[in-house]
C-alpha cells in the first residue's frame, strides 16, 4: 500500500505525484485519443455560432429534405434546415447537461458517501436507505414523472438527473471510506492529533480520487444516454432548444423513408462520445489505481 | 435456510412500505387529480370528489385511506379511459411479462456465454472482438439500436427483396389474422434484442470478470493438477463459482430492465405496462400512475429477494448470515 498520496515528506521525495498519474494515463493510448476526440468534438460543438457552416435553425424550404452533398455535409432535415448546424447546437446541450449532471451528483454524492462512511450512525444508515428506496423504482419512469411535474427545461432536466443520480457516487464513496478509515495510516493521523476535517481532507480525498474519476465519467456517460431517451420519449428537452436526443425522436420518423440517414448522425454523435467519456474513465482508474505500482 | 427466505422476505415488506408512501407522496406533490373535474360546469362534483378521496385531509391520512383501499382492490378509475384501473393494469401486465421473460432468459444465455467464452479465450480475437462489442453496446442509447433495427432488418429487406412482409415485425407482438410460433417470434426477434442489447454488453463484461477471478482461484489449479478434464474444471468449477455474484448483477439491473421495457415498448407499439405508463403520464392520469408505480416496485423488490434467495443457494458462505 503506498501512502505516498498523502502529504507527508516521503511524497516529496518522488517526481511529482501529478506527473506519474499524467504520465500513465497517457500511456493509456485509447483513453488519451479518447480524450483528444472528445475535446476536439466539445470544441467544435460549443464554437459552433463561428464554425457552423449555416445558422441555427435557419429554414430552406426550397431545398426540403436532401441527402448529403457538398453543401450540406451531412444533409438537411424536412424544414431544410443543415443538419451539421444543428448537431453541433444540440451537442451544446446534450455535452452541457452530462458534464453538468455529472458535477452536480459527483460532489453531492462524494459529500453524501463520505458523511455515511465516516460518520455513519442513524445518518448514515438515512443516506443509505435513501440510495436503496431509488433501486426499487426505474429511474426513467422517475425522471419522466419529476419532468412531467416540473415541466421540462435544460435545467430541470439537470436537476432531475443529479437527484437521481448522486445515489451511485454516494455508494460507491461510502464503501471506499468504510475501507479506507481503518487502514494504519488513517489511524497513525489519527494517532498523532490529526482532526476530522484534515484526516477527510488530506487522507481519504485524495484516496477517493480514483473511484470519483471513474464515478464522474460513469454519470457523464449515464447522463447523456438519458437524456436523450427521455428527450426521444418527449419528456427531455423540447423544441425550438434541440438536443441529440431530441433529434432522434424527430429523425424517428424517417425510419424506412430515404432521408433514414437523418437518424444515424445524431444517434452516432451519442456513441461516439459515451465511447470516448468511457474509454477515458477507464484511462482514469488505471492511472489512479493506488494498487498500481508499475508505470 | 427457511429462516433465511423468511427474513428477506420480511425486511422487503417494509422497503414496500416506504417506497410507496414517498411515491404517493411525489406524485400528490406533482400532479393534480382534479385536474379534469375543474372544467366541470356542476360546482358540486369538485367538492363531491374532494370528499371521496378525503383530498382535504393531511397527506399521511390521504396516504392511509388510498393504501386502505389499494389493499382490498379498489385502485380507482382511469380518467384518461374511464375503466377500472385494476383492469388496465392486468391487461398490461401479460404483453411485458412476456417481453420481460424472453428479455431475461436470452440477456443471460447471451451473455452467459459469451462470458465463458471471453475468460476461456482471454486476449483472443473473439475476445477482442466481443469486448470492442460490449463497449459500444454500453455507450449506445438503446431506442437508437432499436430504430436501426427496424430499418435494417425489417424494412430494408422488405424493400430490397419486394417482399409482402417484413421478415421481423415491429408492431405489436402478433399478427391480427394469424397466429402461431413463427408469427410470434417475428414479433419478438427485434423488441427483445432492443431490450438486452445494453444488459448483454454490461453482464457479458461482469461475467467475464468473474469468470476470469474463478479461473485463477486455487480450486480451479488444484482441480487441473489432480487431472479433472479441462471442460469438467470450466463447467462444473469456474462457472459454477462465479454464478453467484453474476446472479447480484442481473437482479440489481431489475429495476433498469423495466425502465428498458418502457422505451421499447414504445418503439415497437407493445400495449404493455411501458405504454400504459407513458399514455397516462401525458393524460395526468394520476390514478393509473401511482398504483403502476407501486406494482412496479412491488415487482423490483421481489426479484432481489429472489437473487438473494439465489445467491445463498449458489454460494453456502453466506447461507448462514
Amino acid at each position: 500500500m503506498t501512502t505516498t498520496r498523502t502529504n507527508g515528506p516521503a511524497e516529496r521525495a518522488q517526481p511529482g505525484l501529478t506527473r506519474q498519474l499524467l504520465k500513465r494515463f497517457v500511456h493509456h493510448r485509447i483513453a488519451l485519443t479518447s480524450l483528444i476526440v472528445l475535446a476536439t468534438l466539445m470544441m467544435v460543438c460549443f464554437a459552433a455560432a463561428w464554425i457552423a457552416p449555416y445558422p441555427r435553425g435557419q429554414q430552406d424550404l426550397l431545398t426540403g429534405p436532401s441527402n448529403p452533398s457538398q453543401m450540406h455535409w451531412l444533409g438537411t432535415d424536412e424544414l431544410g434546415r443543415d443538419f451539421l448546424s444543428e448537431i453541433l447546437y444540440a451537442g451544446q446541450i446534450s455535452l452541457a447537461i452530462g458534464l453538468a449532471v455529472a458535477v452536480l451528483s459527483t460532489v453531492v454524492g462524494t459529500v453524501l458517501g463520505a458523511v455515511a462512511g465516516y460518520v455513519g450512525g442513524w445518518l448514515g444508515e438515512l443516506i443509505m436507505r435513501v440510495t436503496d428506496l431509488f433501486l426499487v423504482v426505474p429511474a426513467i419512469a422517475l425522471l419522466a414523472v419529476i419532468l412531467e411535474g416540473l415541466g421540462p427545461s435544460p435545467v430541470t432536466i439537470v436537476l432531475a438527473l443529479a437527484a437521481l443520480g448522486w445515489t451511485y457516487m454516494a455508494r460507491v464513496v461510502r464503501a471506499e471510506v468504510l475501507s479506507l478509515r481503518e487502514r494504519d495510516f488513517v489511524h497513525a493521523a489519527r494517532g498523532i492529533g490529526a482532526s476530522d476535517t484534515r484526516i477527510i481532507l488530506s487522507h481519504l480525498l485524495p484516496n477517493l480520487a480514483g473511484v470519483i474519476a471513474v464515478g464522474t465519467s460513469l454519470a457523464v456517460a449515464s447522463a447523456i444516454i438519458a437524456e436523450s431517451t427521455l428527450s426521444f420519449l418527449g419528456f427531455g428537452v423540447q423544441s425550438p432548444q434541440s438536443s441529440w436526443g431530441t433529434m432522434l425522436n424527430q429523425a424517428a420518423g424517417y425510419v424506412g423513408t430515404s432521408q433514414v440517414y437523418l437518424l444515424y448522425f445524431p444517434g452516432l454523435a451519442i456513441l461516439v462520445t459515451v465511447l470516448c467519456v468511457n474509454f477515458i474513465g477507464d484511462g482514469l482508474r488505471d492511472a489512479l489505481d493506488p494498487q498500481r505500482t508499475n508505470l | 435456510m427457511l429462516t433465511f427466505i423468511a427474513k428477506r422476505t420480511l425486511y422487503s415488506v417494509p422497503v414496500v412500505f416506504v417506497a410507496s408512501f414517498v411515491l404517493f407522496w411525489a406524485v400528490r406533490a406533482t400532479f393534480d387529480p382534479l385536474a379534469k373535474l375543474r372544467q366541470s360546469t356542476d360546482p358540486e362534483a369538485l367538492d363531491r370528489e374532494i370528499a371521496r378521496l378525503g383530498l382535504d385531509r393531511s397527506i399521511p391520512e390521504q396516504y392511509l385511506l388510498w393504501l386502505r383501499s389499494f389493499v382490498t382492490g379498489d385502485w380507482g378509475t382511469s380518467t384518461r379511459t374511464g375503466t377500472p384501473v385494476v383492469d388496465l393494469i392486468g391487461q398490461a401486465l401479460w404483453p411485458t411479462a412476456q417481453l420481460a421473460f424472453w428479455g431475461l432468459l436470452v440477456a443471460i444465455v447471451i451473455s452467459g456465454l459469451i462470458s465463458v467464452y471471453s475468460a476461456v479465450r482471454q486476449y483472443s480475437v473473439g475476445d477482442h472482438a466481443l469486448t470492442a462489442a460490449a463497449y459500444i453496446g454500453i455507450a449506445m442509447p438503446a431506442f437508437w439500436f432499436g430504430l436501426l433495427l427496424i430499418q435494417f432488418l425489417a424494412l430494408w429487406p422488405k424493400d430490397v427483396f419486394d417482399l409482402d412482409d417484413p421478415p421481423l415485425y415491429f408492431i405489436g407482438l402478433h399478427s391480427i389474422d394469424q397466429g402461431g410460433v413463427v408469427d410470434y417470434a417475428r414479433h419478438l426477434v427485434l423488441p427483445v434484442a432492443t431490450l438486452v442489447i445494453a444488459f448483454v454488453a454490461a453482464w457479458s463484461r461482469f461475467g467475464r470478470a468473474a469468470m476470469l477471478d474463478a479461473l485463477s482461484s486455487d480450486y480451479v489449479r488444484t482441480a487441473r493438477a489432480k487431472g479433472v478434464p479441462r471442460r469438467q474444471v470450466i463447467w462444473r468449477h469456474a462457472v459454477r463459482n462465479s454464478l453467484a455474484p453474476f446472479v447480484t448483477v442481473v437482479a440489481l439491473d431489475a429495476a433498469v430492465m423495466i425502465g428498458g421495457l418502457v422505451v421499447t415498448e414504445q418503439i415497437f407499439a407493445i400495449p404493455g405496462m411501458g405504454r400504459l405508463f407513458l399514455q397516462s403520464l401525458v393524460a395526468g392520469d394520476v390514478f393509473v400512475l401511482l398504483p403502476w408505480m407501486i406494482v412496479v416496485a412491488v415487482a423490483v423488490v421481489v426479484c432481489n429477494l429472489v437473487a438473494d434467495i439465489g445467491y445463498a443457494l449458489l454460494d453456502p458462505r453466506v447461507r448462514l448470515r
